[in-house]
């Protein structure tokens, strides 16, 4: 599945999309599938400081919990509500009604981070697909 | 680092073919999901699925003392059996807590046909030997190797199987086995599982195993049968709280802790741990596996820790979202005083406390 080039990618298959200040971040499809069947999905309230690389929330599957680390540093606006009801939306939608998080991102945030080229790229290479 | 050789299943290459995914489990290459593991726990809740189960022990007990053998290393009473008949049962440690706990089959009265858990099988088979040895007229033998197992599970599982079997399987009753042919194979059909279903596990020599697999799959195209593996086998297993060994029950357990006291005979005479879970019966337990249901936001899982009051009173044994209940459910040990359903408890998921409900087990139980 290609990946949508709007965004950028982490080595431990998050997404974000910077736009006007403010960073929407996820799971990137090969994280979802990797997963499996998401039930439940931990994230922080409104207000939090996360760190770039820092844990952000958790999401489990009927078989395990994984964290989710945060690509940039910023202050969290808000956490998508959506997925208290539905947490399969982060499987069937993980670029879209699947997102996560919105933080208030500083300058520059997506520093060191991949494109879509250069993350289909590590996927690749990690064997994935 | 230790290179382990991970062993393959007869029917690894269908699985691959399926686009299973495969984790290193118990020694073995197995499938964990195909389609996802909530659609194959649905699929056999409501209609049928199969299951690989080829990784289970198989150990053979035989010879003119074979009943007396098998009496003394479980606790359950095997002379209950008559050829034919099958037994849940505890293989056990001289304390009275778990080796294994195990399906006992009776062939016939010289011939005892043991099931355990493909994590334990090697384990259990040394330490059968090592018992047998003070048994004349005993042999035991590890066929884990000699069958592939394939568990064929769900409301639809018996009209399946029927349309590759001409042995009448509405008269297997439960827990009760034949031998009889399967897609013109010889096979053990038992009318065994562990999913909460009705259903049947069915012993192949290897070599006839992936043939049986793509029958079974075609017989059952018309009740939308699914390949279901390892993460449905426990979830489903986990809702009907049918013990997980490793989890729910190990070698620090007794069967009357497990709430397994049913498997327990203590008047069949001597038995290995025999002596530890009189002295048990008589004291009382101090702490017993409930099952519990998640009041907060939360999963509990293998390993979390139970509080009550600011103590911390007992360990998650297994938990997850149950698919069928759609709730956050748990299984797991706590003190005696705390067993009662509708007691209050808090379980620690990542450094919050969030609250649990004992409730009644199992938490599904199929409508016969």
């Amino acid at each position: 599945m290609a990946q949508p080039s709007d965004r950028f990618y982490t080595k431990t298959h998050e997404w974000v999309r910077i736009a006007a200040g403010e960073a929407t971040v996820g799971i990137t499809h090969y994280a979802q599938e990797q997963l499996g069947d998401v039930v439940f999905v931990e994230l922080p309230t409104a207000g939090k400081q996360v760190e770039r690389g820092g844990v952000l929330g958790n999401i489990e599957s009927v078989k395990a919990v994984s964290e989710v680390f945060s690509p940039v540093a910023g202050q969290v606006v808000a956490a998508n509500a959506e997925l208290e009801a539905h947490p399969e939306l982060v499987n069937q939608d993980p670029y879209g009604k699947g997102w996560l998080v919105r933080l208030k991102a500083a300058q520059g945030s997506s520093e060191g981070l991949m494109d879509a080229a250069a993350y289909e790229k590590f996927l690749a290479e990690e064997g994935a697909h | 680092m230790t290179q382990t050789t991970l062993k393959r299943t007869p029917l690894y290459e269908c699985h691959l073919e399926a686009k299973a995914r495969i984790v290193p489990f118990a020694g073995f290459e197995m499938p964990v999901q195909y389609s996802g593991v909530i659609e194959e726990h649905k699929a056999v809740r409501t209609s049928v699925g199969l299951f690989d189960v080829s990784h289970m022990g198989e150990i053979d007990v035989k010879g003119r003392r074979a009943l007396d053998f098998v009496q003394y290393v479980t606790c359950n009473d095997a002379s209950k059996l008559t050829p034919g008949r099958a037994q849940y049962s505890g293989l056990m440690t001289p304390r009275g807590t778990f080796v294994d706990d195990l399906l006992v089959h009776k062939v016939s009265d010289d011939h005892y046909f043991l099931v355990v858990n493909a994590s334990n099988a090697d384990k259990d088979y040394a330490y059968l030997c090592a018992q047998a040895a003070s048994f004349d007229g005993v042999d035991v033998t590890n066929r884990s190797d000699d069958y592939a197992q394939i568990a064929v599970q769900g409301p639809r599982a018996l009209e399946v199987l029927q349309k590759l079997t001409p042995v009448p399987l509405a008269e297997i009753k439960y827990y009760r086995f034949v031998e009889g042919l399967v897609d013109g194979k010889r096979a053990l059909i038992a009318r065994t599982g562990y999913t909460g279903e009705d259903g049947f596990e069915v012993y192949v020599p290897p070599e006839d195993a992936p043939g049986l697999w793509r029958k079974l799959l075609a017989a059952g195209k018309e009740f939308g049968i699914v390949p279901t593996g390892l993460g449905a086998r426990d979830t489903l297993r986990f809702e009907a709280c049918m013990a997980l060994y490793g989890n729910d029950i190990d070698d620090t357990t007794t069967p009357f802790e497990a709430g397994l006291d049913w498997i327990v005979k203590l008047d069949k005479g001597g038995f290995l741990g025999r002596e530890a879970l009189v002295r048990q019966k008589a004291a009382g337990i101090k702490r017993k596996l409930v099952g519990f249901e998640m009041l907060g936001r939360g999963i509990a899982r293998h390993g979390y820790p139970i509080w009550s009051g600011g103590q911390n009173v007992g360990i998650v044994t297994s938990g997850t979202h149950a698919p069928t209940l759609g709730k956050a459910l748990g299984l797991g040990y706590v003190p005696v005083a705390l067993s009662a359903v509708g007691s209050k408890l808090d379980v620690e998921i990542r450094d919050q406390k969030v609250a649990a409900q004992v409730v009644d087990t199992p938490f599904y139980r199929r409508a016969r």
